[in-house]
């Protein structure tokens, strides 16, 4: 009903105005996608409400593909995807690739005798270690610092940054629209040929990451192991960031290894948003992108998580107040029940009408927040479905596990009211609109459809998927993943609080 | 406005030809970079009523959305000392506590079978009321916008409900060491008791009542105190005459209550506060800032720019990328609008290193001293502000979000146009100057959060160690106490 109401009110006002925005027919009508010979998928979508565009650089690989040993390369590597290439950041690439390749040699023997558990030689160590350290002294004196970062900030980029998760990683930023073709040539430069310099130094940069995000966090130290314990044999169990002995031993050879087995072409999507042509955006990108060589597309993971037969527990005891998550495994993106588990997560968590908030915050007032939420920590493989509760003060872990326990009962045992499932699917298209209102948002949505899916199109079709689901859908898909033996529970209990309690008396 | 569409898309065609015809570049310096089409944004109608409201009125019709917020001068700084927390309650229970004719449960169920949004909340110096709907839905969600402003209940049932939401922050806020690090350095920039610093505690928010937040209302509410800005897809003449009809015939009141805001010198010296569980330390370094409206202002931009601005500016290009001392490195001279801001350096870096990070720290201040800005730096800092500076005007949010905020604070409509032409007149020994006037090593609070045991050097080598105590006080009266089971 909304969108013939505001197709008749932009007919009525002038056939000059930019169709509307909010559907897949508009969108047909500006978004176009090529192939380019190498493999690689470009997506442009015209948009020219200001001389802007931004664009988003998708990369089908996260810490989905690390083994022991490994953990937190794909991350390392994003971080290192802005240190420039053989022609950015340089004073002299032919010196400073031999040095390099100096400190490879150094690094590797270093690291052998640092991990040698019998017949350690600790003062071979120290002048292996000393080796080391010089030679990264020496290619250092070839470094211009941050060259590529610089070009893109003096050139009036903004936004500038990348992120790494469980299935993969991303890159962006906007530039103004007159710098599209130096656009094309920095973004498929530092795939084409990265350079590992100062790889060391980030190296430390990247564990001070994990420093702040987990180790000095208490709610980031428990995700931590409660996915450890939620997934066996599947990647999804391993930080992202990765394990402390990972972070301090894998090598500048390591994560070239790991760019060239997952950083082809046929394995990233590029799609450009904003005030572009798709006419001029297309040859500038095959001239540039199709630089990159072709390489098969990596097969896929043969590891999958085999299902849990009995419950896992952590319990975490922390000076820090406390908190409560559940997980159930459930199925990868896609699988047909995937819209229902969208509708569970709606009907569960958005806004002050979802049945947590109205059970845990506002009626039983034992939680300041609560959620569950469907991917976690991600969708390309089977995941989880959590349940999280932040306890007001005064209250405790168990009973904001009674509480969802409470909630997930009656999502098992009752239907749906026909009214709050209409609720999720208006609500539904409304949010898919206002998640349609910029250059980057865009970008990264119509990526990430497009590599997960193939097609940008399912971005749509999605909310068409949930506008299928019925009461009986979201009461068999509750029953068959919300069982016990499907569960991984975790809790941060507060040593704090029962200090506080026990010496109340005192004060 | 369609001419204008019509026009840029014309100039993107044109300027990318000639790329197109010459070859592939081998570096990036040979490649083309026309210059950017002249583009002027388009400016949302400022309607002024006779009651004093001010009206913005900025249409887009790119989605089939509209979406519209009042700001409301008065907010936390200006709340009484014994009731910290009052603003924050009352934009909390202002719309979960409903309206006259309905509760704020009725508004939630109304609101979210049509997908729409009216929000309420409160702020330092201002609290807001918004709607958000399909372009189907106006009239309704207007409406429930309108009784919400005009007719709010703030019944009592949902003040214990935030209550709840304010004393979990409080609970909670030791547990993160860079929250700690934040709000104790805000207290040593300040002043502890300072509006701008003060923090919430059980007995202050235990004290507030029902009464309060009516009273709250009573005080500021009012047309004169209020600017509001609607952006999509509406014709302006038809919103202006529904905005009148519904708003015109509200009377005036008093003025907002407005706090002092002369600001108490920092005192300088070396702060901690111990936290055991964590790898990685938490460093400020915080003195008083400036005012926006400083003839200062556009050459500390671009002190700023060199020293903390993007991954190429000094403190990460010599404490991140050359020391590996840490993820996140930032800071520079504060300037708010209407008070000044602080000038703050921030960093986390593991335990191990803390001292070694101070060390750095303070090298880049007498750094910024000795050297304040290389021509070559300068240029760059431009370079990156003046060839970004579409993006400050690139959606019609933005540029009615921009004249929104000048009305708010009484700058010139056209101070972003002020702000370009003042960056391109800063000079190197403007930064020379402005870096002496604005920044003082000797007046720094250190404050360090971290565990002692683990740090490379005791920080007495910095000077005398004053221990911060950050538990949290008990509740003085019944309602919130921390403890009960």
């Amino acid at each position: 009903m909304c969108r013939t109401l505001a197709g008749l009110v932009l007919i009525a006002v002038g056939v000059t105005r930019p169709a509307p925005a909010q559907d897949l027919a508009a969108f047909e009508k500006k978004v176009s996608v090529r192939t380019l010979a190498n493999g690689l998928t470009l997506v442009v979508c015209e948009r020219p409400e200001a001389p802007v565009f931004s664009f988003f650089t998708h990369v089908d690989v996260g810490g989905d593909r690390e083994v022991p040993g490994i953990t937190g390369l794909a991350h390392m590597f994003e971080h290192m995807a802005f240190k420039g290439t053989d022609r950015i950041g340089t004073s002299d690439y032919a010196k400073e690739k031999a040095a390099l390749e100096a400190v490879e040699t150094a690094y590797a023997a270093y690291d052998s005798e640092r991990r040698r558990s019998v017949g350690r030689d600790e003062n071979k160590l120290l002048e292996l270690e000393k080796a080391w350290k010089d030679r990264i002294a020496q290619a250092d004196g070839y470094v211009v610092k941050n060259e590529f970062s610089e070009i893109v900030d003096r050139e009036g980029g903004v936004g500038l940054n990348a992120f790494t998760n469980s299935d993969e990683t991303g890159y962006f930023y906007s530039f103004p629209a007159n710098r599209l073709e130096l656009w094309a040539y920095l973004e498929s430069e530092r795939y084409l040929k990265p350079v590992m310099r100062e790889f060391y130094k980030e190296r430390d940069v990247v564990y001070e990451e994990r420093r702040m995000r987990t180790e000095s966090q208490p709610i980031g130290r428990l995700i931590e192991q409660f996915l450890a314990a939620a997934f066996t044999a599947h990647p999804y169990g391993q930080p992202v960031v990765g394990w402390p002995s990972d972070l301090t031993s894998f090598s500048a050879t390591d994560a070239l290894e790991f760019y060239a087995r997952y950083y082809v072409p046929s394995n990233m999507t590029v799609v450009v948003v904003g005030d572009v042509k798709a006419a001029s955006v297309f040859p500038l990108v095959e001239k540039y992108f199709g630089r990159l060589k072709t390489a098969p597309k990596p097969g896929p993971l043969r590891s999958s998580e085999p299902p849990q037969k009995a419950e896992r527990q952590v319990v975490v005891k922390d000076p820090a107040q406390p908190f409560y998550i559940e997980g159930y495994h459930r199925p990868a993106f896609n699988h047909p029940d995937d819209a229902t588990y969208d509708v569970l997560q709606d009907l569960l968590s958005s806004g002050r009408t979802s049945r947590l908030y109205r059970a845990l915050v506002r009626d039983k007032k034992i939680a300041a927040a609560a959620s569950g939420f469907g991917g976690f920590p991600g969708v390309k493989y089977p995941g989880l479905f959590a349940f999280f509760g932040v306890p007001t003060p005064g209250h405790t872990p168990e009973e904001i596990q009674a509480a969802i326990r409470a909630e997930i009962e009656r999502l098992k045992t009752e239907d749906v009211s026909d009214a709050e499932l209409a609720t999720v699917k208006t609500r539904t298209r409304a949010n898919l609109i206002r998640r349609l209102d910029s250059n980057q948002g865009l970008a990264v949505q119509l990526g990430t459809y497009q590599a997960r899916h193939g097609d940008w199109r399912e971005l749509f079709k999605d909310v068409d998927r949930i506008q299928k689901v019925t009461q009986a859908d979201v009461r068999r898909v509750a029953n068959e993943t919300f069982v016990e033996t499907n569960r991984t529970v975790a809790v941060i209990q507060s040593t704090q609080m029962a200090t506080a309690r026990d010496s109340g008396d005192k004060r | 406005m369609t001419r204008r569409a019509t026009f840029v898309a014309l100039a993107a065609g044109a300027l990318f030809a000639p790329a197109l015809a010459s070859g592939q570049a081998k570096d990036w310096r040979e490649i083309q970079k026309p210059a950017l089409p002249a583009f002027t944004p388009q400016q949302p109608k400022r309607i002024a009523l006779p009651n004093g409201l001010v009206i913005f009125l900025q249409e887009d019709h790119e989605l089939p959305l509209v979406r519209g917020s009042a700001r409301i001068r008065g907010g936390s700084r200006e709340e009484p000392a014994a009731k910290i927390g009052l603003v924050s309650l009352y934009g909390q229970v202002w719309r979960t506590g409903g309206t006259k004719t309905r509760t704020g449960d009725q508004l939630d169920d109304d609101l979210e079978a049509r997908g729409a949004r009216v929000e309420t909340g409160g702020g330092l110096d201002s609290t807001f009321a918004s709607w958000d709907c399909l372009k189907e839905s106006f009239d309704q969600v207007f409406g429930t916008w309108v009784e919400l402003v005009r007719n709010p209940e703030f019944r009592e049932d949902k003040l214990p409900l935030a209550k709840n939401q304010l004393n979990t922050g409080i609970a909670r806020r030791n547990d993160d060491a860079g929250q700690i690090a934040g709000r104790e350095a805000r207290k040593l920039g300040y002043g502890a008791d300072s509006p701008y610093a003060r923090v919430a505690e059980y007995a202050t928010v235990a004290a507030v009542t029902r009464d309060d937040l009516l009273a709250w209302h009573k005080a500021t509410v009012h047309p004169n105190n209020i600017i509001l800005g609607v952006v999509g897809d509406f014709d302006s003449k038809a919103m202006e005459a529904a905005l009148r009809k519904a708003l015109g015939s509200w009377p005036r009141g008093p003025a907002a209550p407005r706090a002092d805001t002369t600001l108490r010198e920092a005192k300088p010296g070396v702060y901690f506060v111990q936290k055991d569980d964590v790898t990685q330390s938490q460093i400020r370094m915080v003195h008083a800032g400036i005012r926006r409206d400083s003839p200062d202002y556009f050459a500390i931009e671009m002190m700023n720019e060199v020293l903390g601005g993007g991954f190429s500016a000094r403190l990460i290009s010599n404490i991140r990328s050359k020391k590996g001392l840490a993820y996140s490195v930032g800071g520079g001279v504060g300037a708010d609008f209407d008070h000044a801001g602080l000038f703050q350096l921030s960093m986390g870096t593991k335990s191990g290193s803390t001292a070694a990070a101070i060390d750095a720290l303070y090298e880049e201040i007498d750094n910024l001293l000795k050297t304040p800005a290389t021509a070559e730096e300068l240029t760059r800092a431009k370079d990156a502000i003046l060839n970004s500076f579409v993006f400050r005007f690139d959606t019609k949010q933005e540029v009615m979000a921009e004249r929104l905020l000048y009305e708010f604070y009484g700058y010139p409509p056209d101070f972003l146009q002020q702000y370009r032409a003042g960056i391109e007149k800063v000079t190197t020994d403007d930064v020379a100057r402005v870096a002496r006037a604005h920044v003082h090593r000797d007046k720094l609070a250190l404050l360090v959060v971290g565990k002692a045991s683990d740090f490379d050097r005791p920080l007495a080598s910095f000077g005398p160690v004053a221990t911060l105590d950050i538990a949290i006080p008990e509740g003085a009266t019944a309602g919130s106490p921390p403890t009960r089971r």
